[in-house]
């Protein structure tokens, strides 16, 4: 096992180079860079901060040089925030998407799966239709029509919930963005939760559970969840890396100081180096989540050997 | 063996007539299937009947709510009056309405100009301007004009544009990109994937490693880079949108190309020497239709929604030019003041969504009852 | 032996809810089992056994539904309460399934599994449990059950298994074992084991068996008494050795006269030889690529030699993973393999696709699977055909569906179902169609890869009798493989036993039944002998 956790860090720095490279050179060939945007920055200035910023080297030694300031931990300095390095800029921002994603995800995996386990359970009677329901609702409806629609009911019509802001990491403020950020996870849980679980329960060792006279719970809980968490457990992996990144929209309608914006705005902006870094802390993410999920899977079941 | 004994072949139910003979009984799939022909439909020739181009600007209606009946409402009158006489810069000595028509009494310090009557039929509220009399003096004058009667069903936005021409428009283009991305992704992610699974080994392992690399790159990056590349020209970037969600179809076709391979019927037409072209063009391309059916009507929404998501971060199609994201959008920064300008859009999008998510369960039930 | 009735069943019905209605699968059956004694169930696939006793034990699908009565000692099992229910169940009257490779649960330990029954009924502690599961494990003869404790089903052979789901079943010391087909997955030593096994447990621990099956060698070996099912009624019942001896229904009479019979002759000496291997061997890759290393080489064919002369059938023996169909495969080079091959004098062994695409009409092959051999989105007509758009192209449409309809009218089907699909048509009836597929080629050479086995014994035994008929008809030669020896008897002259990739032990088929040299063949003949007495008697 430790063996295998050593391997696949291994084989994730050859990934995370590719990416790093694709994407360095992808934004690099973009047309247009940092500072001649509807600035109005003279010619002067602009040549002077593409000489400060080294952008007026080689690409090819920019890219060495961005690899090796990478290796030091060193992602470089915001060029459209220019009192910030990026470092700092996701000191600030990225606690407020992990706090936002992982209260999401923990909700996601908690109110799905529990909806997805009484909907497999009552099968094709009222209470799986009603899931199936919600859950094609919440699968359907994009974020970005459901975070205004919470806003309209729950900020402006009731006035129970601030309509945006961060208010210094209040509750209060939470709870929208994260019904918005859960909802379509808590739809995409369910439904796995009821397929596999019904998959599960259908299996022929849950018949012989049952003809050993095994109680309810023991068939449901001890052998039919067991095998049915598998499948959520290898979805939770890349959901939990997008969700802990941040996300656009939310961010953007209830105004709130995550990681999520950086990335369209640095794209837009021509911002390299926080382009870089957003596409640097997301592909950790993934790797790590990707790896977290096979030492749960080895975890949960033993048919699964790394060695 | 005599003639007789060759009866005439009795006609099979093929799999696809079960499907859909399965899909016929399925009621939300068949409601769903005939809400998306209708949606189509009136959003493509909507737009023609409804009597307010979508670009439009009614300086007179900025922001005014849904109503079935017709405006001007009578208190709007009089504002919009003011307004075109304010314009003239006279003022109104008198004024009284007799049926559809105003008439004006209005004086001024100079003499009236006979022109100014154009300032009632620039308005939007009137027509039919008419100079009734004016006073010898000239100071004086009675002019009249008829009131137009329009009807905003759906309000209208910010820049008194018509909300439901707009709407429309927007379904027009957001079912258009759908369709023509989800196309282009189906296209390449078939050849990619069939290409991949068929042969097999070193090249197979090639391709799909490509295809993990692309995964791993943020998807978001991608599409924005596209955007960078291709700037907001919409045709070229959602051909390039679809080129980014190919990436699914491709291991899903290389899958079920790779165990369709495997199917005992393949190894039997290959014990019977059949060629690698015949074994494609009759086993391998007529069971992988349907997984590639049911695969395009997840991958439509999903095409709607990115463009949708697009257009809300002011990314996708521009205006004048207009979309369900981009109506969206412009509703979620209106919530406050004119939540109309969120919720008849919403509803367009979000019930077309609904309506493909139907279709594709019903498909999906239908060509593969296994799996209910 | 036999004392009072423990279980009766009154009037089942078993109906499931599906897609197209209602279908009853079970209409109204009595049967009884008395306290000590064997039972076995018979009838074909569809004939209701099964669910009958599944709907007793309240194991039906979500979508079935009983009615009736099914007593036992005074409680109607089909009313009774879940927490009443499992007081019975796993306790007073327990069930081991077909499928060992699934029936446990891959994510416990056994010791885990085997202990959960006995501390829930018997309120014993982990360690008294722990014991007790030892004892259970010792009973059913697996060895090392120490460490077979600690072992996760997948570690184990499925022989293996169904001997841990004996042990559970037996945990806690029931009245009634209902057996659903436990021998049907298993191979033919091992199923012999399971059922001496059983045996031996039963005269030990005195409880009733139940065996549901569709092999009336168990029937006849273990059974006291016996009721035949058919389409979801009971068409006959009575003592094992009465209903044998002398069948009053048709059905009865009919599954018994299913069991393939007859000699096949040798060719004559001097027949010409069509297929010759010579020193086959055949490798798998197994693992290995990108970081995992070099792959592990498996020898699924290993030197073997043989020599297929005209009008003759060469059966090939073994149990699962003997190698017997990938050398089928090797001979027909479906596979890629070492060593020489030979067809009517023509060297194959260098033959690539191109040149092998116009013997390809001598050499064919028919498959175990009538579901998995036929395109399901081709018709019949089409799939008959398929060969002649290759060999035939100058054919037109008319005469290749006049050649489909002297096709299917050669194997007894219907022409008039050629515009038909598969999925429309019974397993024997697709696989007189895949037999169609390769007849209409007018082959020399037909490898036979159990073409039997996945269908009911009546059906074999038809298309058994179809293949010999073929054979006589054309001049035929056939290599069949199989793991079933009665129809291996029935059908070839010579025949090979295999084990591991190797040969074990050749010969004509009278002396390799007559009189096996090998431990392993004896073995295997063991296990199959009484079955084939049987038969040789019926």
């Amino acid at each position: 096992m430790f063996v295998y956790v050593i391997r696949r860090l291994l084989t994730a720095i050859p990934t995370l180079f590719v990416i790093v490279t694709m994407a360095f050179f992808l934004i690099r060939i973009a047309p247009g860079g940092p500072f001649n945007q509807e600035r109005g920055l003279s010619p002067e200035i602009k040549a002077n901060l593409e000489a400060q910023f080294g952008l007026g080297d080689p690409l090819w030694l920019q890219y060495v040089n961005y690899l090796k300031n990478l290796l030091h931990g060193n992602f470089g300095p915001s060029y459209n925030l220019p009192d910030f390095t990026v470092t700092e800029l996701f000191a600030k921002g990225l606690p407020i998407s992990i706090q936002l994603g992982f209260s999401a995800l923990a909700l996601a995996l908690f109110v799905g799966g529990i909806l997805g386990i009484v909907a497999a359970l009552n099968q094709n009677k009222l209470g799986d239709y009603s899931v199936i329901a919600l859950a094609t609702a919440g699968s359907t409806i994009p974020t970005f029509v459901i975070a205004p629609v919470i806003q309209l009911l729950f900020g402006l019509t009731w006035k129970l919930l601030p309509i945006g802001g961060w208010g210094d990491g209040a509750l209060i403020n939470k709870i929208g963005p994260i019904l918005t950020l859960s909802l379509p996870q808590i739809a995409i849980v369910a439904r796995l939760m009821r397929g596999s679980m019904i998959e599960s329960l259908r299996s022929n060792h849950i018949r012989t559970a049952r003809a050993l006279g095994l109680s309810d719970w023991s068939v449901v809980v001890k052998h039919a969840l067991r095998g049915a968490v598998l499948p959520i457990v290898s979805y939770a992996g890349p959901a939990a890396a997008a969700l802990l990144t941040g996300s656009i929209i939310v961010e953007t309608i209830f105004a709130i100081p995550g990681v999520g914006r950086y990335f369209v705005d640095a794209a837009l902006n021509r911002d390299y180096t926080l382009v870089m870094g957003t596409v640097v802390v997301i592909a950790l993410f993934t790797i790590a989540f990707n790896l977290i999920v096979d030492i749960l899977y080895a975890f949960f079941d033993p048919r699964v050997r790394y060695d | 063996m005599t003639d007789t004994a060759i009866a005439a072949p009795v006609v099979g139910r093929s799999l696809w007539a079960d499907a859909w003979a399965r899909l016929k009984a399925n009621k939300a799939a068949m409601f769903s299937l005939f809400y998306l022909i209708a949606m189509s439909v009136v959003c493509i020739v909507g737009p023609y009947f409804v009597p307010h181009q979508y670009t439009t600007i009614y300086a007179d209606y900025v922001r005014t709510p849904p109503s079935l009946s017709s405006y001007p409402k009578p208190e709007m009158i009089e504002t919009a009056m003011n307004d075109a006489v304010r314009r003239m810069r006279v003022d109104v000595k008198e004024w009284r309405q007799e049926g559809e028509r105003v008439f004006i009494t209005v004086t001024s310090a100079k003499p009236l100009d006979e022109r100014n009557i154009r300032y009632l039929d620039r308005s939007d509220t009137f027509d039919n301007a008419k100079l009734d009399s004016t006073s010898a003096d000239g100071l004086t004058a009675v002019m009249s004009a008829s009131i137009k009667q329009q009807y905003f069903l759906f309000g209208t936005d910010n820049t008194g544009r018509d909300l439901l021409s707009r709407t429309l428009m927007a379904g027009r283009i957001s079912l258009a990109i759908g369709l023509l991305a989800g196309v282009v992704a189906v296209v390449i992610g078939v050849v990619y994937g069939a290409t991949a699974g068929f042969m097999g080994g070193k090249t197979d392992e090639v391709m799909m490693r490509i295809v993990d690399v692309l995964y791993s790159l943020p998807f978001i990056f991608f599409v924005i880079m596209l955007v960078v590349f291709f700037g907001r020209n919409f045709v070229l970037m959602f051909l390039a949108v679809g080129a980014v969600l190919w990436l699914d179809m491709a291991r899903i076709v290389r899958g079920q190309a790779l165990s369709i391979r495997r199917q005992e019927y393949v190894q039997a037409a290959e014990a019977l020497g059949v060629r690698s072209r015949g074994i494609v063009l009759r086993h391998v391309i007529p069971n992988l239709l349907g997984p590639v059916v049911i695969y395009m009507t997840l991958l439509v929404p999903q095409v709607i929604i990115l463009e949708s998501f697009l257009s809300f971060l002011g990314l996708g199609v521009q205006e004048p030019m207009t979309s369900w994201g981009v109506l969206i959008s412009a509703g979620a920064k209106n919530i406050g003041t004119a939540n109309w300008l969120l919720l008849f859009p919403a509803f367009f999008l979000v019930s077309t969504l609904f309506a493909l998510n139907f279709i594709g369960d019903g498909l999906r039930d239908a060509l593969d009852p296994k799996d209910r | 032996m036999a004392g009072e009735t423990i279980l009766s069943v009154n009037d089942l019905r078993v109906r499931f809810r599906t897609l197209d209605g209602a279908v009853e699968a079970v209409k109204g059956i009595n049967l009884h089992i008395d306290a000590g004694e064997t039972v076995a169930v018979v009838g074909e696939s569809g004939s209701g056994k099964s669910q009958t006793m599944m709907a007793a034990m309240s194991l039906l699908a979500s979508n079935g539904e009983a009615t009736g009565v099914v007593d036992y000692r005074g409680k109607n099992l089909l009313t009774l309460g879940k927490s009443e229910l499992n007081k019975v169940r796993g306790v007073k009257i327990s069930m081991i399934f077909q499928e060992p490779m699934t029936s446990l649960d891959p994510l416990y330990t056994i010791g885990n599994q085997l202990m959960e029954p006995i501390r829930r009924h018997r309120g014993l502690d982990a360690k008294a449990a722990r014991v007790e599961a030892l004892r259970l494990l010792e009973l059913v003869k697996i060895p090392d059950p120490e460490r077979r404790l600690k072992s996760y089903p997948h570690e184990m052979s499925g022989g293996q298994r169904q001997r841990v789901m004996i042990a559970m079943a037996l945990a806690n010391d029931p009245d009634i074992l209902i057996a659903d087909e436990p021998t049907t997955a298993l191979d033919v030593t091992i199923q012999a084991q399971i059922l001496m096994l059983l045996a031996e447990l039963q005269r030990k621990l005195g409880m009733a068996i139940v065996f549901i099956t569709h092999d009336l060698g168990i029937v006849r070996r273990f059974a006291d008494r016996v009721y035949v099912m058919r389409s979801g009624e009971v068409v006959e019942e009575g003592k094992a050795d009465e209903l044998f001896a002398n069948p009053q229904h048709d059905y009865t009479k009919m599954l018994l006269a299913a069991e393939p019979t007859g000699r096949k002759a040798a060719p004559p000496d001097n027949a010409p030889i069509l297929l010759e291997g010579r020193n086959v061997e055949v490798e798998f890759k197994i693992g290995g690529g990108f970081l995992a290393g070099p792959p592990m080489l498996l020898k699924a064919v290993d030197h073997i030699s043989v020599m297929l002369k005209r009008n003759q059938t060469i059966g090939i023996v073994g149990e699962s993973g003997s190698g017997k169909s990938t050398l089928g495969r090797a001979l027909l080079r479906l596979l890629p393999s070492e060593g020489s091959i030979r067809f009517g004098g023509q060297d194959l062994s260098k033959a690539d696709k191109s040149t092998m695409r116009p013997l390809r009409r001598e050499l064919q092959l028919v498959f175990q699977d009538p579901f998995g051999s036929l395109s399901p989105r081709m018709t019949v007509g089409q799939i008959i055909t398929e060969g002649l758009l290759v060999h035939e192209p100058s054919l037109s449409g008319k005469q290749r569906d006049a050649r489909a309809v002297e096709a299917l009218l050669e194997v007894g089907l219907d022409p008039a179902a050629r515009n038909r699909y598969p999925h429309e048509f019974s397993g024997g009836q697709r696989q007189r169609i895949a037999i169609a597929r390769a007849m209409i080629l007018k082959p020399k050479v037909v490898v036979l890869d159990e073409p039997t086995s996945a269908l009911d014994r009546s059906v074999q035994k038809q298309i058994v009798e179809l293949l010999r008929k073929l054979q006589a008809d054309h001049d035929l030669s056939y290599l069949f493989i199989s793991h079933d020896l009665a129809v291996v008897r029935a059908m070839s002259d010579y025949i090979i036993v295999m084990k591991q990739g190797k040969i074990v032990e050749e010969g004509p088929t009278e002396e390799i039944f007559g009189d096996p040299r090998e431990a392993y063949t004896k073995t295997l003949m063991a296990a199959a002998i009484d079955e084939t007495k049987f038969r040789q008697s019926a």
